[in-house]
């Protein structure tokens, strides 16, 4: 996949693929701004989202970005503003 | 003397069936599950047999949240532990959380999961190898996994000893309950049929290479020729006795009794121990050998190994002085799930009264060994020994025995896992 923005639709995809879906989460409805820990993603999987999601767009967080971000709209924020990055092997 | 610790549940993913009353019902009735692995393509392999848990479909029995970050052994090892806890009436969110812990046992790791990571190494780079790499690989995996699924935090741990962990691990959940963990769930649940835990596995020179699964893990036949490897096997509710009478739930039987040895290495020309484990686990149960209605054999299938039990159990128990059996012979060996399976199915034969046979093997005269071979034998059954060996010396040995408050008597009848 080649450079491009990161959508809410993108993340919600990769989100089912490298971490599931837990009980009682709707992952259809609005999830911006609720937080990862709610939406029952730990920090492994928003790890493994985070990695995921640089290979998909082209860009390399810094490992505390990661750490910092709380919810979807903070994490596309910061993966759009830091956009493009050449990356090795997408 | 230690207050008895019970067996109150019991899961079991097994080639012989999901859940323990399909295991139960094809092993008493001597199915084979030996065939053609399914799981990669095994030509170019010398040996291309496994028992494989080929009914199991992970997305029917655990959450979607779980598949991503988990090795197929450890997806059945979960809905084992699901199995038992419900067997054994225990919701873990009612009770407190340091009252239940975890003890499993692992030859290996998840070897499927980390071979699709080293390859996306090799392949695409370091950036395409998953974070769940981290631990989804890793022997103590299945602790962990049990642990966080249902918030268990009293005493848990690991063993590692090939085979004989399995019984290991049963053990310490017995020395956790009597330290006063009320609750420990325990075994083993294991296998690593993908290429890499193939060469492996293949490098300990003991699988067959036989090709027609009739004859290929034949143990105490004079054609003994190594055996198949398989995957899968049991997680146990092992609760302190006192524990299970004041909840009035059925109980399967006694863990009776344990002890664990290490052969010196071959050249010393001592005898490897296992005869000494069976002397001290029956000692740790209080028992003679006369106590014993029946052996679960290791049947490791190599000729050196199946002497060296045969002679072991020949020196305890006199010549063809007790009855054994190998239901193993259905499923291969299931690495660190063999030993709490076998367990599962001695404490299954304790509550029915019948032992389930040895199949595809004709045992040579000289082990002079009394060995179940073809159908069940009913036959009265209150004490059980079983025996688990692991490569590089392990040896251990576990007596089960019916227990001496077995449940409320409106509750004979158990449920359907």
């Amino acid at each position: 996949m080649s450079e491009q923005e990161a959508t809410i639709d993108g993340l919600k995809q990769i989100l089912r693929e490298v971490a599931g879906q837990a009980d009682g989460v709707d992952l259809e409805g609005d999830i911006l701004d609720r937080t990862f820990e709610e939406l029952g993603y730990d920090s492994l999987a928003l790890l493994e989202t985070g990695s995921r999601l640089e290979r998909a767009v082209g860009v390399k967080l810094d490992d505390s970005t990661l750490n910092e971000v709380q919810t979807p709209r903070e994490l596309l924020a910061a993966v759009n503003e830091n956009r493009p990055v050449r990356f090795d092997a997408a | 003397m230690s207050a008895p610790v019970v067996v109150t549940g019991m899961g079991v993913v097994a080639p012989t069936g999901l859940g323990a009353a399909e295991h139960w019902a094809a092993t008493r009735a001597g199915t084979t599950r030996i065939r053609q692995v399914q799981r990669f393509d095994p030509e170019g392999y010398p040996s291309r047999l496994a028992g494989e848990v080929s009914s199991f479909v992970a997305e029917e029995h655990i959450p979607s949240r779980l598949i991503p970050q988990t090795d197929h052994m450890t997806r059945m090892a979960l809905t084992a532990a699901d199995w038992a806890l419900d067997d054994a009436g225990v919701s873990p969110e009612e009770w407190p959380e340091f009252d239940i812990g975890v003890v499993t046992a692992s030859s290996s790791g998840g070897f499927e999961f980390g071979q699709g990571e080293l390859r996306n190494l090799w392949r695409r780079g370091g950036a395409f190898v998953s974070a769940y790499q981290s631990f989804a690989w890793f022997y103590a995996v299945n602790t962990g996994q049990i642990s966080i699924r249902h918030g268990l935090r009293g005493p848990s741990g690991v063993l590692v000893a090939d085979q004989a962990g399995g019984l290991d691990a049963i053990a310490q959940a017995r020395r956790l309950v009597r330290r006063g963990c009320r609750i420990s769930i325990a075994g083993g649940v294991d296998g690593s049929i993908c290429p890499w835990g193939w060469v492996a596995q293949l490098a300990g020179g003991r699988m067959s290479t036989v090709a027609d699964p009739a004859q290929a893990y034949r143990p105490f036949a004079a054609d003994a020729s190594g055996h198949v490897p398989g995957e899968g096997g049991a997680l146990l509710v092992v609760e302190d006795a006192e524990s299970a009478r004041r909840r009035q739930v059925p109980v399967y039987g006694e863990i009776a009794g344990y002890a664990a040895t290490f052969d010196s290495p071959a050249h010393s020309g001592h005898e490897p121990g296992l005869r000494r484990a069976i002397e001290q686990a029956l000692e740790n149960a209080g028992e003679a050998p006369h106590a014993v209605d029946v052996v679960f054999a290791d049947a490791a299938a190599v000729p050196d190994l199946d002497r060296a039990e045969a002679n072991a159990i020949r020196k305890v128990f006199g010549a063809r002085g007790v009855p054994v059996t190998a239901p193993k012979t259905m499923t291969g060996r299931l690495l660190s799930g063999a030993g709490s399976l076998d367990v599962a199915t001695a404490l299954l034969a304790i509550r029915d009264q019948v032992v389930p046979p040895t199949v595809n093997t004709v045992p040579r005269p000289e082990h002079q060994l009394d060995l179940i071979l073809g159908a069940s034998r009913e036959m009265p059954v209150s004490t059980a020994l079983v025996l688990a060996r692991g490569y590089g010396g392990f040896n251990s040995a576990m007596v089960v025995r019916r227990a001496g408050w077995a449940g409320p008597p409106e509750e004979s009848e158990r449920s359907e896992r």
